[in-house]
Formats: C-alpha cells, structure tokens, sequence
C-alpha cells in the first residue's frame, strides 16, 4: 500500500498545465495597445459612475452669472469650478460629459448584450437544427440585413416618439444579425463534433444539447464580437442623438454633446473639445481591447 | 446564371414590397393626423381634406393605391408639411446633390483604400503598412459625424482654406469636405480588407511559382495576384455604397449641402411622414437593388462561387 505513496505535489508543479483561459489570457497581456487601453477605459467607466461627485455643479443646474455671456467667461476654468465650461444656457460641461458618458457607455453595453442574448440563442438554434428551419430563420436575417436600418429606425422614433426605450428597441431589433449569423457559422462546424454526437447517442435532448454543449464552446467568438459590437452601438446612438432624434433634453449622451458643440464651434470650442475626446479616446480604447480579445480567443484569424 | 439572377430577384422584390409595407402600416400607427391643428378644423372641412388625399377610405385600400402609385408611377404623394409640393419634388431637389457627392466618395473610398491596402500588402511590415494600418484603426472609431466638424475645424476656423458649408452647384471648394468626412471610414475599411486578402494571396503557391519562373514583381501583382485578392472587396461595395446614402445625413446637416438627408432630418423632426416614407423606401430600393448588383457582379467574377 505505502508504495503508492507517491507525494501529490511535485509532478503537479513541474507540469503545470496551462488552461485556454489561461492561455487566452497570456496573450492578451502580450498586446501592448490592448493593454494601454484597459486603465483608459477603467478610468472613463470610473468618471462615468463617480464623476458626478468632482464636479462643482450638477448637471441641470444654471450657473446665471454665464447666461448671455458663455461665448466670452465660459470656457474652462478652474476657480469658478466649470472645469470643462459651460454651455450656451449656463449649464456645467464637466457634468454633462459624465452623464452623456454614463448614457452612452450604457446603450454600449445593453445593445452589445441584446445581441449576446437574441443573437446566439438565434444563430445556435438555426445552425444546430439546420435544414429548413436554418433556411428560413438566415433568409429572415438576410431580408432585415438589406432593409436600410438607420432610415427605419428614425421612422420609428418619430412614430412612436422619441425616447429611451424606443432608442433601445430600435437598438436591440438590429444588433443581433451579425451576431447571429457568426454564431450559425461556429455552431456548423461544432455541431459535427464527437462530444455533441455523444450527448446525441445518450439521448439528451436537442433544448439540452443546444444550451449546454453547444452555446458553452461559442463563448470565445461571442466574447470577441460583443466587445466589438460595444463600441459600433455607441457609434450608432450617437450618430442618431447627433441628428436630434435620439436621447432627449435633459438627458444627453456623448452623440448629442458633440452635435451641441458643432453649433458653437466658432466662439466656444470647448463644448466641442471634452465630449469629442471622451468619445474618440473610449472608441480607441475599446477597440484595442476588441482586437486583443480577437487575437486572445480567435487565434485563427490572426 | 440567368437562375440565379432571377433567384436573388425573387428574394429582392419581396423584400421591398415588405418595407414599403411596413412603413405604411407605421405611419398609420402614428398618433395624430396630418390635418391637426391647434385650434381643430371643421368637420366638414376635415371630411373635405380627407376625401381629397383619400384618407376617408379603408387602410388596406389606400395602402393599396400607395403602393400600385409607387410601383408604376413612382410617385410617393404630397408632403403634408411643404404644401403644394410632391415627395417627388423633394426627392428630385435633394437626390441628385446627394447622389454627386456620394460618388465622388464611392469613388475616393474604392481608389484610394483599395491602393493603400494593396501597398501596405506588398510592403508588408515597412512604415507604409504602418501607415495604412493606423490610419484605418483612426478611421473606425471617427465615423463620419465626428470627421466633418473635424474637418470643419481645421480647414475652416484653424486654416480658413475652405467654405464651412453649402453646396453652390457644386463648386470643388464645396465638395472636398463632405467627400472627405464621407469617404474614410469605408476607404479605412477597404484598405484593412485590401490588406488582409492581399497578403493572403500572396503567400499562397500560385504567386510563388509566378515568382520562381522569373517573372517581374510587378507583373505577378497586377497579372496574377490583383484579382483574387480584390474579390472580397467586391462584397463589401454594397454596405460601402449604402453608408454614403446613410452618410448623406449627417454631412447634409453639418454641411447644409441640401441633399435628401437634410430633407429626411428635417421631415423627421417635422413629422412630416410621407416625405420620411419616400425617402426610406427610396432608399430601401436603392440599397436592394445595389446589393443585388454587386452580388450577380461577384458570382460572375468569382468562379468558386456556386448559383
């Protein structure tokens, strides 16, 4: 019995395996652009959760003494506490920016994850059942993809009015055809798998095989995409706010901003100036971390 | 072939009849009528106005006349908001501006993307791949709205070289900067795409047996490797094509260069819905219909592709 008594510890630390994770991880920390990228994008989460608590005015506050005459005493300054400046009717740029930060970031993230959700349980399903079903679930894709969405979206924004919710409907309705269609083309060369063949010897059920087999191995890509998906979506609201159709007064977002800014480009330019770069920097940073995490997870495309 | 032309129309027609279709029911869904006004009208005037634009009939036979008018004659109906003028007024005024300028970046994006991806390719890893690789990740994340007051910044404040709006006929000075903001994220987009196919191509052994019988490098890139390397960037003409239409509404509004998208903006914010409608479908059809060019255009050019 005690011949067996091998100590535990020692083949384990010299062989020490390396996980995909793992591995996944090793490279993403090799890419010095991504890697930059990640403290920037922290500190503009940071700014948008607690920028509200640096700044000296609030957001729909009137600072009076500007009215009237912000194109000459409004620009940024440190003693009257308008770091960014103020605006044409006297409100505080610096707390703008974090609330049209925090409500891009945040159709960023929801319309990355409407996608995540519709558009792998829609491209697994069709991609695992395939046949006639397959054919009919892409040909839907095919037919929404060739529909000019930004022009649909903004007949829907003036039908139903313009609002949050209608901006994220919209949102969600697009986002999710690309995804789907990348999922469907993963789940196809997964689908032939032995494990997924096993799980269909053993009589799990399709519901089972789909959620719990297959969905499971499409992560990395999903991963990849979302990421990818974040920065596309804060395009896309910005460029609606931009065109004055999208989030409304007094709610703003980094699209609006940028638009209220071309207005004064001429004497105030800092209302052009912080939302613009909040914008491009995030944008940078974001597809930074969308390229290293392809590069990381996706190592074929490479 | 003829097939499978016929094949993508009968995907393509459908899916027009189902846009028009599905503007139609929502503006028919849209609280309010055309004719509200503050103080109200007369009912009699109402029933007047009504029966005069048909709208005292029933939904599916006007959305019928709509369509059977759009269809054969083209015609999209009156504005509700520019009396005594057409959608098809509005559209003949705003199209073919947009339609120029349009071009001229179709044309900017395809030439000049397509050369730099080619040569960052070709001297892949030198400063000029470098070049081309930065400048296309700069392009991705200014898109078009956030380029032109960019430009406008630069070229009109900073440097005061060139107008800050307008149109005038179309004079050169006019038409550079809406080009620009217009063009470079597609001509980013199809330089990474150039790029990445091309050094695809040239790696692979048909190039290397070209090179190996001695023939000149120039020669092996626009004889043999040219070809198969542009084909996915065929594919990609459709969305290009469709973001300078979709595009046209922001430089419209930065611009005032007074093509569609500066009517469309303005109808939307009017709620002017026919004009809103015109403009989708317009679109729309546009969109199908160049899509499905450059799809016949790729199976014709593309001998892999099966139809």
């Amino acid at each position: 019995m005690t011949t067996l008594d091998l100590d535990p510890q020692t083949p384990a630390a010299e062989l020490k395996g390396r996980s995909l994770w793992q591995d996944a991880r090793n490279r993403f920390f090799q890419n010095r652009a991504a890697l930059v990228s990640m403290p920037i994008l922290i500190f503009v989460v940071l700014f948008a959760a607690f920028g509200q608590y640096f700044a000296q005015w609030s957001n729909e506050e009137i600072d009076w003494s500007m009215l009237g005459q912000f194109e000459t005493i409004g620009g940024p300054s440190i003693e009257n506490g308008h770091y960014f400046g103020v605006d044409e009717t006297g409100r505080d740029i610096f707390a703008r920016t974090v609330q049209g930060t925090r409500i891009s970031l945040m159709i960023g993230v929801i319309g990355a994850l409407v996608s995540v959700v519709v558009g792998t349980i829609y491209g697994a399903v069709a991609g695992y059942i395939g046949g006639k079903t397959d054919q009919i679930m892409m040909r839907i894709v095919d037919v929404m993809m060739s529909i000019p969405y930004m022009f649909v979206l903004i007949l829907l924004l003036v039908v139903f009015g313009r609002s949050m919710f209608m901006l994220f409907v919209g949102i969600g309705l697009i986002s999710w055809l690309d995804m789907a269609r990348i999922v469907r083309g993963q789940t196809l060369s997964i689908k032939n798998k032995e494990f997924v063949e096993a799980a269909i010897a053993t009589g799990v059920k399709t519901r089972v095989i789909i959620f719990r087999h297959i969905v499971p191995n499409l992560l990395g890509v999903v991963i990849v995409y979302a990421t990818l998906l974040v920065p596309s979506m804060i395009i896309f609201e910005s460029f609606i706010s931009f065109l004055g159709l999208g989030v409304q007064e007094p709610a703003t977002s980094w699209g609006a901003l940028i638009n209220s800014g071309t207005d004064h480009m001429r004497t105030a330019p800092w209302k052009l100036y912080f939302p613009l770069a909040f914008f491009v920097v995030t944008l940078f940073a974001l597809f930074f971390i969308g390229d290293g995490l392809r590069d990381a997870l996706d190592p074929k495309d490479r | 072939m003829l097939t499978y032309i016929l094949r993508r129309l009968a995907v393509a027609i459908p899916t027009l009849l189902l846009l028009i279709i599905f503007s139609f029911i929502l503006m028919e869904a849209a609280p309010g009528s055309p004719f509200d006004t503050e103080r109200g009208v007369p009912p009699a005037v109402l029933a007047n106005l009504e029966a005069k634009y048909g709208l005292d009939r029933p939904m599916i036979e006007r959305m019928g006349i709509y369509i059977w008018n759009v269809v054969t004659q083209f015609d999209f109906g009156p504005s509700f908001t520019y009396t005594n003028r057409s959608v098809n007024d509005i559209i003949a005024q705003g199209f073919p501006v947009t339609l120029t300028y349009g071009t001229y970046a179709f044309i900017v994006a395809v030439l000049v993307g397509g050369a730099l991806g080619i040569a960052a390719a070709i001297y892949h890893n030198s400063w000029l791949d470098y070049l081309a690789v930065g400048i296309s990740i700069g392009a991705q994340v200014l898109p078009n709205f956030v380029m032109a007051p960019i430009l406008v910044l630069i070229f009109t404040l900073w440097l005061d070289w060139l107008p800050g709006g307008g149109w005038r006929g179309g004079q050169a000075q006019y038409v550079i900067m809406p080009v620009i903001a217009l063009s470079t994220s597609y001509m980013a987009s199809i330089a990474r795409l150039t790029r990445s196919s091309m050094l695809e191509v040239l790696n692979a052994g048909f190039i290397r047996t070209a090179r190996a019988k001695g023939l000149p490098m120039r020669r092996v890139i626009f004889r043999h490797a040219l070809k198969p390397a542009l084909l996915p960037v065929i594919s990609y003409l459709g969305p290009a094509f469709v973001g300078m239409i979709t595009g046209s509404v922001v430089i419209d509004v930065i611009f005032s260069t007074g093509g569609i998208g500066q009517f469309f903006v303005n109808s939307a914010l009017a709620r002017d819905y026919s004009v809103i409608m015109g403009i989708t479908i317009l679109v729309g059809a546009l969109t199908i219909f160049f899509n499905l060019v450059v799809d016949v255009l790729y199976a014709w050019i593309d001998p892999k592709i099966r139809y």
